[in-house]
């Protein structure tokens, strides 16, 4: 399996660097919404279809975006890709549409989309960059379905709907309400920590700043581009000189590749 | 119209808390809150900045779009502007204001981290709110950010005495805490 590159993208999203429970990316959605396994699902397909074509188009485009506007052009793209995305949910799955609500929009600043475009798709050749994202899209909706089906048994007595639990067993609701999302995902990481089971937020040696997104984010991506106080507050000339080969950098990566 | 704009605080600060209902800004939720006094920072900064973005956003959202018939590109208009403006901010704060950008400078970079800020204004284009309803939205939810981070401060500096079991120490008991505020935050949907 591992000597196929195209089947290795997808062991590597779904298992052994799942977005949601290794590199613990797109908390916020996470919590939000995995009320259900069907909102887990949905979500989780919106974000694969996302990230499948936005891989397939910053990878194709990645010799012809210059380095220095690569974060705005690959932010217009993603954006775009979701919009296209949330008026398909609105015309063709108006229920999972109103339930998943913002977080459809919010797409735009899931970590897990532009940490691959940044670290995948610009290095990678556009059919290997969409096996990247179909793996990470796959393990994240795996990840959201267990979350939701979890939540779902536990807080209403279903899955997928479908009554599963016997007759006398009386819902524990705070599961499928707020506070069941945190519990559930402490139980989670708890777990984690006790198997000792790669997570980026476990263990000591984490930045906490960073604990979520480890600078993966869209906004932090953005951030690390600007001018900061020290090349703003610089004299012109030694601050220019640091600040070239900053920026220069994704440039000559791209040509390697 | 004052009771509507004290219904949309009091829904937005208290009742569908930003961060312990909604879950939106949960990175730096979980990620600053060490201590008291760095919260109460993070959480002024915040404030700040969303409030300014949902301005921003609901004058270019009711004025450029609206009349346009392009709300659908709100998505993309507001990621954009967000970014920039939170850089025209930064910038503008460290010339111009430098002690308030060293009460709240540090904090900036983190808050565009922040996906409360695309989300309020989302909401706010959502809910068709004009401009004043946008902004009081906008700082109310901004402060029950503000409120949930310090008060996870509070419990965690209060915590860090604690015999946490070793499986649990860390994120999970961070989040066990957030479920508990969680719980307790939900009483409020009784005021509504």
């Amino acid at each position: 399996m591992k000597n196929n590159k195209y089947l290795e993208r997808i062991y590597n999203g779904v298992w052994k660097e799942n977005p949601l429970f290794v590199l613990v990316l797109g908390t916020c959605p996470t919590l939000a919404v995995t009320t259900s396994a069907t909102n887990g699902f949905g979500m989780g397909l919106a974000a694969t279809a996302v990230l499948i074509l936005s891989n397939i188009i910053i990878s194709a485009l990645r010799n012809v975006i210059p380095g220095k506007v690569r974060l705005p052009a690959e932010i217009v793209i993603v954006a775009s890709l979701v919009t296209v995305c949330d008026m398909l949910m609105e015309a063709f799955t108006p229920e999972l549409y109103d339930s998943l609500g913002i977080f459809i929009p919010l797409i735009v600043v899931n970590c897990i989309i532009l940490g691959r475009a940044e670290a995948f798709a610009l290095k990678n050749k556009p059919l290997v960059s969409a096996f990247d994202g179909l793996g990470m899209g796959l393990g994240f909706t795996v990840a959201l379905v267990l979350i939701g089906g979890f939540r779902e048994i536990l807080g209403a007595g279903t899955i997928f709907g479908l009554k599963v639990m016997p007759a006398g067993y009386t819902p524990i609701s705070i599961f499928i309400l707020a506070p069941g999302a945190f519990l559930v995902y402490a139980m989670l990481t708890a777990l984690q920590n006790k198997l000792k089971l790669p997570c980026a937020t476990n263990g000591d040696a984490k930045d906490p700043d960073h604990v979520m997104c480890d600078g993966n984010c869209t906004m932090c991506r953005i951030h690390s581009l600007a001018p900061t106080a020290e090349t703003i507050n610089a004299p012109k000339k030694p601050a220019a000189k640091p600040a070239e080969p900053k920026a220069e950098t994704p440039a000559t990566e791209i040509k390697e590749n | 119209m004052l009771a509507k704009l004290l219904i949309i605080a009091v829904s937005s600060c208290l009742v569908s808390n930003v961060v312990l209902s909604q879950f939106l800004g949960i990175c730096s939720f979980v990620g600053v809150s060490t201590d008291v006094k760095t919260s109460a920072g993070m959480g002024g900064a915040v404030v700040f900045v969303i409030t300014l973005a949902s301005a921003v956003a609901s004058l270019i959202y009711n004025y450029v779009l609206t009349p346009l018939n392009i709300t659908y590109l709100k998505t993309i208009v507001f990621i954009v502007v967000i970014a920039a403006l939170v850089q025209i901010v930064e910038m503008f704060m460290h010339k111009c204001m430098l002690s308030l950008y060293n009460a709240l400078g540090v904090y900036l970079p983190l808050i565009t981290t922040n996906c409360a800020v695309l989300g309020v204004a989302l909401t706010n284009a959502q809910n068709s709110f004009g401009f004043v309803e946008s902004v009081v939205n906008g700082f109310a939810t901004a402060l029950g950010y503000c409120i949930a981070i310090i008060l996870l401060a509070g419990i965690r500096e209060h915590m860090e005495g604690n015999d946490v079991p070793h499986s649990w120490q860390g994120m999970p008991i961070v989040l066990i805490t957030a479920a508990l505020m969680s719980i307790s935050f939900f009483g409020f949907s009784g005021i509504m």
